[in-house]
């Protein structure tokens, strides 16, 4: 069995800010990680991988600097890793990563399962991992919560619905998206740091993959576009309520209606 | 193609210019100033950079005729024919914004044994519903589901969708999205509409902290989702309005290569940092059992119940509902203190929530320097008073509802 994770370079805090005069975000390049949904993802696969036997590959697509969180993914346990890198695939939104990552995955040899995490801690959107599914034509399970069993045609997964959970078998080839606390992420491991300090990383450029059409890619692939980015608003209210209970209470509750809580 | 082109014979300083690029995409190799992949296209160094070493090129961009695509949907998510909230909030949305553009707005309704319930909808004021009533569809899978949308959009071509944030809603309009090749922003929490039909929509990013206003020039359809408790509903009215469609589709369309094996309710373990609403208990509570009314309320707002410190202390409240430095972090949307003083200790663990609402009875309690509302009183007098007025405005909006069902029953 073969399983793919797609992993992704994210700035190691979210705590960035937007620079008023010019719309751009304030942040250093260097610090960045592994988005911590993905370590959910890449520690389902190893524990496939450790109880049916399995070869784990993770792909990211991002600037050479992101092969880090390939490296990481080796120290943990991955046995292969590709980045699909280069300068035509920037600026890109959600679709054309989506797409991006499906021709990349395809060039890697369609593997059974491909899993995701359930979102990126610097975009937060989740649409990645269903598109994915939708550009490689295969059925996509959302909001993983527990893997029930793997069998050698299908997976039994529990779906996070709103008010339910579902129960679904999944044939291969499927991607599925993982939610958090699936299972416990280990850490990186010191000697297989060692052991894999040397092992190659696959690179693709758009010249690789299958379509090599440039306007599917990067920003001209982008349907859509951020006019400007500023900084939230700032609850400031600070105001004291004083008064007999009853009155305090009625303005409570105004409150809470008027906030939708009630 | 859309890129930034570098112009070597302006350039005069490159080691310094490499430093102007946010993200390291700037290299200086072999006297030769290059862009790498990790160019956001931000143009931070057009705009910055010494005039004319930096050119942006635009390609001439494939637009599309938007009088063809006319009509704001809204998905209406359900499970087996309840429909959730979060759809008449969209409904409500989708028709201020149809309004400004003098255009309809229909429902997609998909499921099995549905039919009924669609005439429901007809009481937001929405132009038609269109309802693919299919045993396929009774549980959802991603592909039938996806087949009747596509379906729905081929046919309607509405120029704006409009999918409620849920779990399914979060997993279906990517899917969607991705087949018409068009553009899907997550989460929005403002939405606008411009004269040409161009959805302005703006949503938080980066956890939060900051705020983005995309657009999709380009594309049609133009899909957003956005969450449960965003947008208000509209109220019902008496009289229903517009009609409902039943629409078909090949039967081949709905084949799923996933089968549900069983749908169970949810269990509901949500951590302390999960919960969106939080009512904490304080010091002043007196006796393991006043912590009943802390419990009602937090059972009336749909809230978790935590404590300070001295409460898990006497072992009153479960130690993983402790709040503060020694306990858990939290940012709900709402969190409400019930005699609790505020030491730093406690503050430092829910200070971000995004509003807070401080009761006590010393007006000089330091909770009351981080509350947004400050609520100066006894929670013993307070609380009871606004469990009541809970209970009863639920009551009240609850009759009325009965009164109208009675009423449209009689005609």
């Amino acid at each position: 069995m073969e399983i793919l994770v797609c992993i992704k370079q994210v700035p190691g805090t979210t705590e960035v800010e937007v620079d008023e005069k010019t719309g751009v975000l304030k942040r250093d390049g260097i610090d960045s990680k592994t988005n911590p949904y993905d370590l959910f993802a890449i520690e389902t696969a190893l524990r496939m991988k450790e109880s049916k036997g399995a070869k784990v590959g993770v792909i990211s697509m991002g600037p050479p600097q992101a092969k880090e969180v390939i490296r990481e993914a080796f120290m943990m346990g991955a046995d292969e890793g590709v980045l699909l890198t280069d300068r035509r695939f920037a600026g890109a939104d959600c679709l054309a990563t989506a797409y991006t990552l499906s021709q990349g995955i395809k060039k890697a040899g369609n593997p059974d399962l491909i899993i995701c995490g359930k979102m990126t801690t610097d975009g937060d959107t989740a649409q990645v991992g269903p598109e994915i599914a939708e550009f490689l034509n295969i059925p996509h399970v959302a909001n993983v919560k527990r893997i029930i069993e793997i069998k050698k045609k299908s997976i039994v997964v529990e779906m996070d619905m709103p008010d339910t959970v579902e129960i679904a078998e999944v044939q291969y080839p499927c991607l599925i998206t993982v939610d958090k606390d699936i299972y416990q992420p280990r850490l990186p491991s010191f000697k297989r740091k060692l052991a894999t300090k040397d092992k190659e990383i696959v690179e693709y450029s758009l010249d690789d993959l299958e379509d090599k059409n440039e306007k599917n890619y990067g920003l001209n692939g982008s349907p859509t576009q951020v006019k400007r980015i500023f900084p939230p608003e700032i609850d400031t209210t600070h105001v004291m309520w004083k008064g007999s209970s009853d009155e305090l209470a009625d303005k409570v509750f105004g409150k809470l209606k008027e906030l939708k809580f009630i | 193609m859309a890129k930034i082109i570098v112009h070597q014979d302006k350039v005069t300083n490159p080691e310094e210019l490499t430093s102007l690029c946010p993200f390291s995409a700037i290299e200086y190799n072999d006297g030769n100033l290059e862009i790498n992949a990790a160019c956001k296209m931000c143009m931070i160094c057009v705009k910055k950079g010494p005039e004319g070493v930096f050119e942006y090129i635009e390609e001439e961009v494939k637009t599309v005729d938007k009088s063809k695509w006319k009509g704001i949907a809204v998905y209406v998510d359900h499970v087996e024919g309840d429909i959730h909230p979060v759809t008449f909030e969209l409904i409500g949305k989708a028709k201020e914004l149809a309004a400004k553009i003098k255009q309809p707005v229909y429902c997609l309704f998909a499921g099995h044994n549905i039919k009924s319930k669609a005439h429901e909808i007809l009481h937001y004021g929405v132009d038609e519903v269109f309802v693919y009533d299919y045993e396929e569809l009774e549980d959802f899978r991603i592909e039938p589901y996806t087949a009747v949308f596509e379906d729905f959009i081929k046919n309607i071509n509405p120029t704006i969708v409009l999918v409620g944030g849920t779990t399914l809603g979060r997993s279906l309009a990517p899917r969607v999205a991705a087949r018409f090749r068009t553009g899907l922003t997550a989460d929005c929490t403002i939405l606008d509409v411009q004269e040409n039909t161009d959805l302005d929509q703006i949503r938080p990013a980066f956890g939060g902290n900051i705020m983005a206003h995309i657009h999709t020039p380009n594309h049609r359809p133009q899909f957003a989702t956005v969450r449960y408790k965003i947008f208000s509903a509209p109220e019902r009215s008496e009289k229903p309005s517009g009609k409902v469609t039943l629409c078909d589709i090949e039967e081949e369309k709905l084949d799923s290569k996933i089968k549900v094996l069983d749908v169970k309710k949810k269990e509901k373990v949500e951590s302390l940092e999960d919960a969106e609403v939080i009512v904490v208990a304080g010091r002043a509570v007196k006796k393991e059992e006043d912590l009943n009314m802390i419990n009602e309320l937090a059972d009336l707002l749909g809230a978790q119940t935590a404590g300070t410190r001295p409460l898990i202390e006497a072992g009153w409240v479960d130690p993983r509902k402790q709040i503060g430095l020694s306990g858990r972090t939290v940012k709900p949307k709402l969190i409400i203190t019930c005699g609790v003083s505020g030491a730093v200790q406690f503050v430092a663990g829910m200070n971000n929530s995004d509003c807070i609402i401080a009761i006590n009875k010393d007006e000089n309690a330091p909770i009351f320097n981080v509350a947004h509302y400050a609520v100066v009183g006894d929670i013993y007098e307070v609380v009871p008073k606004l469990i009541e007025k809970i209970k009863n405005g639920e009551l009240s909006v609850n009759q009325l509802m009965d009164n109208k069902k009675i009423v449209a029953g009689a005609k």
